[in-house]
């Protein structure tokens, strides 16, 4: 397909801007002024629409295909989700920072600290920061947290390594080191979660905090997640929950009753808002008591008289993480998502998601490798080893999904499991959405056996076969020339 | 009853899914979790209907003064937004899919994120963009971070007319680092060059300078560009991309790495998000660039496609070693920035800008009519201006507030001593007779 700069013609116009009611102004001096307009597209609005309808038809999608893609909690987004979020469009973030501002923006400070303390219930911690914009960004603002925890204990010497386990996510290494600590990572025990005996003999004064996914990216749970908190704190050392599979146990298990003291939760997994093929999200982060003097600034508080105020005084705070107060349209999405549900919505949520991750664990056992065969949470890691014996890897597997009209499942992480395959179909998919996908899949482990080629092709039915990632990247054309 | 929302399965499904797992129910199979672990309360209220919970949406919004009538910017910007961005950036084959890591089934977003790219480098005028940051104030941070990685260097330079917000966050990315953030303070709402020039030495890995700064004053940097090479430091410009529709680019300049936050590229104020931060650079500097990059290549047929590239530099590879932790960015914010951008086209955004800036400057003559009522700076502004008011800004800005004005951001809580200060922004949306009835009413307002 042309690119929207292949179908430009010179002196087309799009959209026609208000007219002027005023003068004229004297022009820029010619040292401020560019040589040339910025080489934009000129087309038309139907060319513009076509051209981006068209663009959008080449992407699968939650509303269009059966996602399950591990880790990543693709389920449905309600469309009134949007609508509500519509409703915020007008307001400036500019007039709460006014003085005598907060008091216009009572509405929409109200739903952000509404939100937090809906979701210090659901995690089990005392106060939630809305500011981090993503995942990520809720992981280096928690363990600035933590740093600046330390810090006032006077320990910031002391203490130097964040602790992860070789199955967490990258972010959480590439946080922690963001904000200043070297890494240590414990391996996997053949019984699938962090290494019991190795995390004891790491752990140190030297601790920072210990990051840990749990549900873990195997999709299991660990048994031994409250000793993990005990020995951490035992070294004045604080853990850390990436929330990133908070799905599995809403109502079930709450992070800050284990004992976890930072808590990030990704509203754009658990909390339904879309993932806008990549991003917006949002990453509210969650403390307990002992760490709310460390929050971003400004603060959102409510006075004795219920007026919401922002508090911008407090010299603990680590600072600011962005620009305003969070990703608020994705928060309302989420806010309207969370009492649409309500309780026992959202714990129907959890034991759905559990239920259909199992049930294609069981389904599907028979012809996949699964290194760990406990009881999952919302996802299940299975490994192509088996295929891989015919020279088939789960890329290709992955491949002939997409033909068969299915988003792959994550493959190749975690890495700790060989060729893996990690598939989180949600709570909001049906048992014959997932009995299609299981044959599915069924047949691409027949199809590796019988016609391995076949595999090697795919996808065949695309815009686009396999494209060459090595050319991509040696040549680094990023951007139209022209 | 299935009483809850989205959760499609019947009991008979359930029943028949249980057996096949062998567990009796579903309960059991949380049995992995130890009792004692079990959530110690769970206080939300029950649920309701997408209808009830609209409803209390619509009675949060209201809950919010409305139709408050913005003359504030500070990075947040009250632009027209072309119906086509609302309904295209909607489509849900963009906004529920994930980040495009199976290429082939992703062609839409990928090849998207391409055009946004190339935007943003016609834009800039610079080489190489990624597929966006999270914000303004973030992409300032990873900008210097940047530079401190293809230096090795350990001081930043920051100009203290860029906004508090971006070198807030900056001062909170870097804090833990073993980095000096020195801060130059502003003369007038401008750069003040002597005492940049009596900082710059071999420490300094880079210097973040704004245009237009947090007072709307415009500079050419070109000549700081080279004083900043000089010194083989990158200088780094945090650019509002509305003025690019005339102001002289980051690239022509000679400026390394250009952010801003893209708000203003057909997203809505949203009580300050979503946006998006972007950030392009010189070529040479693409293997230190932050986040996703977009890059274009051929299938084995030869056909052109696109996927994303250089992801050695990323979490997911490097984990900690990687340029940058993030992994979601403001995917869709950034599409709607380039549907807009392509929406008003090249010429229609040279357009837009001269309409700001004569709205400005119409607005900038009527407000200065008003006895004591002063420009401060003596730069040339695009669509915002810092005035000097005969008494205190915050309590002129709190009182007209209460007449549906708001008539500008305070300087006094960001700047010691220009608290008779406030920084006015005129878009293309006020009219001439909304900006009339603004000074008459700030007239007033100072006579009182």
């Amino acid at each position: 397909m042309q690119l929207i700069y292949e179908k430009s013609v010179p002196g087309r116009r799009g959209v026609k801007l208000p007219a002027s009611d005023v003068p004229v102004a004297s022009a820029l001096p010619a040292t401020l002024l560019r040589t040339e307009p910025a080489g934009l597209a000129e087309v038309s609005e139907l060319d513009l629409v076509r051209h981006f309808t068209n663009l959008s038809r080449r992407n699968f999608s939650v509303d269009t295909n059966f996602y399950p893609l591990g880790s990543c909690t693709m389920k449905y987004n309600a469309k009134v989700l949007e609508n509500a979020a519509a409703l915020f469009a007008p307001f400036h973030p500019m007039t709460a920072l006014l003085p005598g501002g907060a008091e216009l923006c009572q509405g929409t400070l109200g739903m952000l600290y509404d939100l937090g303390r809906m979701l210090a219930d659901i995690t089990g911690m005392d106060e939630v920061t809305p500011q981090p914009l993503a995942g990520a960004h809720g992981e280096l603002t928690g363990i600035m947290l933590v740093s600046a925890y330390h810090a006032a204990r006077g320990n910031s010497g002391k203490k130097k390594y964040v602790v992860v386990p070789d199955s967490s996510h990258g972010t959480n290494p590439a946080s922690a080191a963001m904000a200043g600590y070297e890494i240590v990572t414990i391996p996997t025990a053949p019984y699938g979660d962090m290494d019991l005996e190795l995390f004891k003999a790491a752990m140190s004064d030297e601790v920072a905090a210990v990051m840990m996914t749990c549900p873990n990216t195997l999709g299991l749970f660990n048994p031994h997640i409250k000793e993990i908190c005990d020995i951490a704190h035992s070294h004045d050392a604080l853990m850390y929950y990436d929330g990133a599979n908070l799905n599995a146990i809403m109502g079930k298990v709450r992070p800050g009753d284990v004992g976890f003291d930072v808590v990030h939760v990704n509203l754009h997994k658990t909390f339904g808002t879309p993932h806008g093929g990549g991003g917006p999200g949002s990453g509210p982060v969650g403390v307990k008591k002992a760490l709310i003097p460390f929050l971003p600034q400004p603060r959102i508080v409510r006075d004795d008289n219920g007026t919401l105020l922002l508090q911008t005084d407090n010299k603990g705070t680590v600072g600011r993480m962005a620009n305003f107060f969070g990703n608020f349209g994705v928060m309302a999405k989420a806010y309207a998502y969370i009492i649409m549900l309500g309780r026992e919505g959202l714990i129907r949520a959890s034991e759905q998601a559990v239920l259909n991750a199992n049930y294609i664990k069981e389904r599907l056992k028979p012809y996949y490798d699964l290194p760990y065969k406990m009881t999952c949470m919302h996802e299940c890691v299975f490994s192509a080893s088996r295929q891989l014996e015919h020279g088939v890897h789960a890329i290709d597997i992955a491949k002939f999904l997409i033909d068969r009209g299915y988003h792959p499942p994550t493959v190749y992480f975690p890495m700790i499991v060989k060729e893996a395959i990690m598939i989180e179909p949600t709570e909001t998919e049906s048992k014959a959405t997932m009995d299609a996908f299981i044959e599915t899949m069924i047949e691409a482990a027949k199809a590796a056996e019988n016609n391995p080629q076949a595999l090697h092709d795919a996808p065949l039915t695309m815009p686009v076969s396999r494209l060459d990632e090595t050319k991509a990247a040696r040549e680094q054309n990023v951007c139209c020339i022209g | 009853m299935n009483d809850s929302h989205y959760c499609p399965h019947t009991p008979e499904d359930i029943a028949e899914m249980l057996s096949v797992i062998g567990a009796a129910s579903v309960e059991e199979l949380f049995a992995p979790i130890p009792a004692e672990l079990r959530a110690k309360s769970f206080n939300l209220p029950a649920g309701m209907s997408e209808f009830e919970a609209f409803s209390r949406m619509q009675a949060i919004a209201a809950d919010n003064t409305q139709g408050v009538t913005n003359y504030i910017g500070g990075g947040f910007y009250d632009h027209i937004i072309p119906s086509v961005v609302d309904h295209l950036s909607g489509r849900a084959e963009f906004y529920t899919a994930y980040t495009p890591y199976q290429p082939e089934c992703s062609q839409g977003t990928l090849q998207a994120l391409f055009e946004y790219q190339t935007a943003i480098c016609r834009l800039t005028g610079l080489d190489v963009s990624n597929a966006s940051l999270y914000d303004g104030g973030t992409a300032c941070a990873e900008a210097a971070m940047m530079a401190l990685r293809v230096t090795g260097r350990h001081k930043i330079v920051v100009d203290g007319c860029v906004s508090p917000f971006f070198r807030q966050v900056l001062k909170t990315y870097l804090f833990n680092q073993d980095v000096e953030v020195v801060e130059i303070a502003p003369q007038k709402g401008q750069l003040d060059h002597a005492a940049l020039a009596a900082l710059l030495d071999g420490s300094v890995a880079a210097v973040l300078v704004q245009n237009p700064n947090f007072f709307g004053s415009i500079e050419d940097f070109t000549a700081l560009a080279e004083q900043v090479h000089g010194v083989g430091a990158l200088l780094i410009g945090s650019v509002y991309p509305i003025s690019l529709g005339i102001v002289k680019s980051p690239g022509e300049m000679g400026i390394d790495i250009a952010v801003g936050d893209g708000q203003s590229l057909g997203n809505p104020l949203s009580f300050g998000g979503p946006s998006f931060g972007y950030i392009a650079a010189k070529k040479k500097l693409i293997r230190n660039m932050p986040g996703r990059i977009v890059g274009e290549t051929v299938d084995k047929n030869g056909k052109r496609g696109y996927v994303l590239t250089l992801q050695a530099r990323e979490q997911h590879i490097k984990r900690h070693k990687a340029t940058s932790n993030i992994c979601s960015n403001q995917g869709l914010c950034a599409l709607r920035g380039l549907i807009f951008l392509s929406s008003v086209g090249k010429e229609g955004l040279a357009d837009l800008a001269r309409l700001n800036r004569d709205k400005a400057e119409y607005a900038k003559e009527q407000l200065t009519r008003i006895p004591g009522v002063s420009v401060l700076q003596t730069t040339v502004t695009f669509n915002e201006f810092t005035l000097t008011l005969p008494k205190n800004a915050a309590a002129v800005v709190t009182g007209l507030l209460d007449r549906g004005i708001a008539a500008g951001v305070p300087l006094g809580q960001y700047y010691h001593g220009l608290e008779n200060c406030m920084a006015v922004t005129v878009t293309e949306k006020r009219t001439k007779k909304e900006i009339d009835l603004f000074a008459k009413e700030l007239e007033v307002a100072l006579c009182n």
